[in-house]
């Protein structure tokens, strides 16, 4: 384990930006979102939840994937370049690693998105503990350890410190480049900090939430559930937390014509919004109540299904926090609870 | 466009069919000179301008918008240019308010027998857009390569 | 809150109306729903406290749509919205029973977020019983104290008043939370030189992520089909692909509303990213005060809007301030 004191972390973000360019919480406008280190920006490493998850950056909301020009009576096409050049993904959380899990998921299996790919390849990730979990947190639900998040390197801010451990091949490449600034360290602060954490998660209201009825094989019994149909109505069918996910990996794929070319690129969609996979026939979901249900039971049933159990939710607590309804998944699943309780 | 070109402004004019394109027609048959930046937009009515129509131009390049209109008064439709002048008064107020620069856009009410009035207008407007220079404020990038 | 639930029930018994649209409690303490109330039984997990800042004006589209009455409960400003909802014929007023509940002050989970209060076990002192003037919060990292005032909704600072524009009863008593002039800050942001103008909103609407959730809770925005939900849409109505899109997006939506926006600032309460939408309706419910003469959105379900309204001496575009 190594360490660094908390006023030297500018020295060593500087040193790494010499080479690679580092992706890192950074408020702007009184909000904290992942953005490029450079002159100016103001670092929050502080506030643990970013408005939009660490996924934007290996998943942009929107991007270009190739564009057309008409030459004559020829089309050329010109492909968006791959990302070729090492970046750092810095202050990561648990539950954003444990989402880039997930999409790693859909976007690595056959056919493999290459420009996911791409970024993946290139990017080391430094994820970061969490030292004050907040109630809307639920990530140990879905088996995340916040106090020991995954990652290339985690690191931990214990008072003054952060220590930092590299725990993949990337993870020693970069603390090797960032060797002059750190030095070595037992690990007592880090695991008392570790413990301090563990017992303020025992203490969080959803601590307890029960996922025993989600599984892969509960489509039948959950889709045809009357439960939906009440569930769904506070839901103003906006895209917030679609938007705000860590693992929703759904996009949609439009041209946009520039008046000199035609850019084909993709951008994030919602399965609240109407026009969700409409096709030429119409939309095969109609009412808000099917959208809503969509949702849950992708990220709980079908998901699972597809990936021998693994949720597509990882209890980061953005949509409670962020839902203008307040109706969220743990609403959904303390419900059925409930209800199958009975 | 290198640096000593001239810059030549994009202009976008909605004109309405009955009063001010049928201007622009007479300003263009008495031989009345106005730049070719002008591209005029004939549409049934003042009214008829929708607001995304504006940033829609915007949007495409364009480096300043006029709306030009039968006098209040005149309308062929009785009442459209009065409601007209109610939403691009609010609707350029709050361009302004964002930071478009203000002279980018402007109303104008030139009737068909106002082909002097149409021409000179015209030149006016370009002439106040070319010495703001490009609009980089709401201009799409992707419309730029 | 015991008397009303009491009425409520008594309403429901009674069969002047078949349900309730009211609010749920949440299962934390900051985060109640919107609910229809089918039962009396139901209506036990019913709350109405501090917390409760959603608007039920637009919900009661749809409820004009079910069967039989349903009973709403509206605060003061909600009224205004549904005045203006009537004006439009997306609300039935033979379908709804009005209850017009007291309002201290909204508060905002966000802005005790800002105070650094985490990781909240419970919270009292948001009670609408209560005086409403200091919050006493249960987290895990020790007890915390804040003043009502200081995580008011910022619309509850510019308070429209205390009045109900339309009601069948009324319950609860009310606060006068107004201690500032909605006008301010877009006074001062007129008076920005045009550079500066820009980069503010710029900085603003670049955090927006076409999440629509302003467009959505907005009881103004009642149409059947958005313009921006069209798939023959040139641009894009989810993707902040372009600088040019947010605007794109804002400056329409605030237009569209402009002379129908009550103020309720419901926009502004739902952005996940905190973009101050208020500010934009503001300059146009200005403008229109300045030009047109002072007007009230919802004030009645009568009177003619600004924009569907004109006289031959309206001011030239070119001669505004």
């Amino acid at each position: 384990m190594k360490k660094i004191a908390l006023k030297d972390l500018s020295a060593l973000l500087s040193l790494i930006a010499e080479t690679e360019q580092i992706y890192l919480p950074c408020e702007k406008g009184g909000q904290v979102n992942y953005a490029r280190y450079e002159d100016g920006v103001k670092v929050d490493l502080s506030t643990l939840k970013t408005v939009k998850s660490a996924k934007e950056v290996f998943f942009p909301q929107s991007e270009t994937l190739y564009t057309m020009y008409k030459e004559g009576k020829k089309i050329r096409i010109t492909q968006q370049e791959l990302q070729s050049e090492d970046f750092i993904l810095f202050g990561v959380r648990g539950c954003d690693v444990k989402g880039i899990e997930v999409l790693d998921k859909v976007f690595l299996s056959a056919p493999v998105d290459s420009f996911y790919s791409a970024r993946r390849d290139h990017g080391t990730i430094v994820s970061l503990a969490c030292g004050e979990p907040e109630e809307s947190c639920f990530c140990t639900v879905f088996e995340v350890d916040p106090t020991s998040p995954a990652g290339d390197v985690t690191a931990w801010i214990v008072g003054e410190t952060l220590y930092w451990k590299a725990n993949t091949e990337k993870g020693e490449a970069l603390t090797e480049k960032c060797a002059s600034l750190l030095s070595d360290s037992d690990c007592a602060e880090v695991e008392a900090e570790k413990s301090k954490i563990s017992s303020i998660l025992s203490q969080l209201p959803y601590t307890n939430l029960s996922l025993e009825s989600w599984h892969g094989e509960a489509t039948k019994e959950k889709f045809s559930s009357d439960l939906w149909k009440e569930l769904y109505k506070p839901c103003l069918g906006c895209g917030t937390c679609t938007f705000v996910c860590p693992t929703c990996q759904c996009y949609d794929l439009k041209d946009y014509d520039t008046g000199n070319g035609i850019q084909k690129y993709r951008c994030w969609d919602s399965c609240m919004y109407s026009d969700f996979t409409m096709m030429a026939h119409g939309n095969n979901r109609t009412s808000q109540m099917q959208r809503y249900r969509q949702r849950f039971m992708h990220k709980l049933v079908y998901f699972p299904a597809n990936n021998n159990g693994m949720y597509s939710c990882v209890g980061c607590g953005r949509c409670v926090d962020k839902c203008p309804a307040s109706t969220n998944i743990v609403k959904v699943i303390k419900a059925f609870s409930e209800k199958e309780g009975k | 466009m290198s640096m000593n070109e001239e810059f030549r402004p994009k202009i976008v004019a909605f004109c309405c069919n009955w009063c001010s394109y049928a201007g622009a027609d007479l300003a263009g048959s008495s031989r009345l000179a106005y730049p070719a930046d002008v591209k005029i937009i004939r549409v049934p009515c003042s009214c008829r301008v929708n607001p995304m129509f504006i940033l829609r131009a915007f949007e495409r390049g364009a480096d300043g918008v006029i709306i030009c209109g039968c006098h209040p008064g005149d309308c062929h439709y009785s009442t459209g240019n009065y409601y007209a002048r109610r939403r691009m008064t609010l609707l350029f107020s709050m361009l302004d308010y964002v930071g478009i620069e203000r002279g980018r856009t402007r109303v104008e009410w030139v009737s068909a027998a106002e082909g002097v009035k149409f021409s000179n207008t015209m030149n006016d407007f370009v002439e106040t857009i070319r010495s703001m220079g490009k609009n980089v404020r709401l201009g799409d990038l992707r419309c730029k390569n | 809150m015991q008397e009303l639930i009491r009425r409520m029930k008594e309403l429901m018994a009674d069969g002047t109306v078949q349900r309730v649209l009211g609010w749920k409690k949440g299962d934390l303490s900051y985060n109640p729903e919107p609910y229809y109330f089918n039962t009396a039984e139901e209506l036990d997990e019913f709350v109405y406290d501090g917390f409760c800042g959603a608007n039920l004006s637009k919900y009661m589209v749809k409820g004009s749509n079910l069967e039989g009455k349903t009973l709403v409960l509206l605060k003061p400003c909600d009224t205004y919205s549904f005045n203006q909802l009537i004006k439009e014929h997306r609300v039935d007023r033979d379908k709804a029973y009005i209850i017009g509940v007291g309002c201290k002050g909204k508060l905002s989970p966000e802005k005790l977020k800002e105070k650094g209060i985490k990781g909240i076990k419970s919270i009292s002192g948001a009670e609408i019983d209560g005086d409403c003037t200091e919050l006493k919060i249960d987290t895990v990292y020790g007890e915390k104290t804040v003043a009502y005032k200081d995580v008011m909704l910022e619309r509850c600072h510019v308070c429209k008043g205390k009045e109900h524009r339309i009601y069948d009863e009324l319950m609860l008593e009310s606060a006068d939370t107004c201690d500032g002039d909605r006008f301010t800050d877009v006074e001062i942001i007129e008076n920005l030189p045009a550079d500066e103008k820009f980069a503010y909103f710029r900085q603003e609407l670049s955090k927006c992520i076409r999440c629509n959730a302003c467009r959505n809770v907005c009881p103004a925005c009642n149409c059947r089909k958005c313009v921006f939900d069209s798939t023959k849409f040139d641009s894009e109505q989810k993707a902040n692909v372009d600088s040019f899109e947010e605007s794109m997006f804002h400056i329409i939506r605030a237009f569209h509303v402009a002379g129908r926006c009550t103020d309720c600032g419901e926009c502004s309460r739902v952005c996940p990213q905190g973009i101050p939408l208020h500010l934009f309706n503001r300059k146009f419910i200005k403008d229109i005060n300045e030009y047109y003469g002072e007007f009230t959105a919802g004030e009645d379900a009568e009177t003619k809007g600004p924009l569907t309204d004109y006289t031959l001496e309206d001011l030239e575009p070119d001669e505004r301030r």
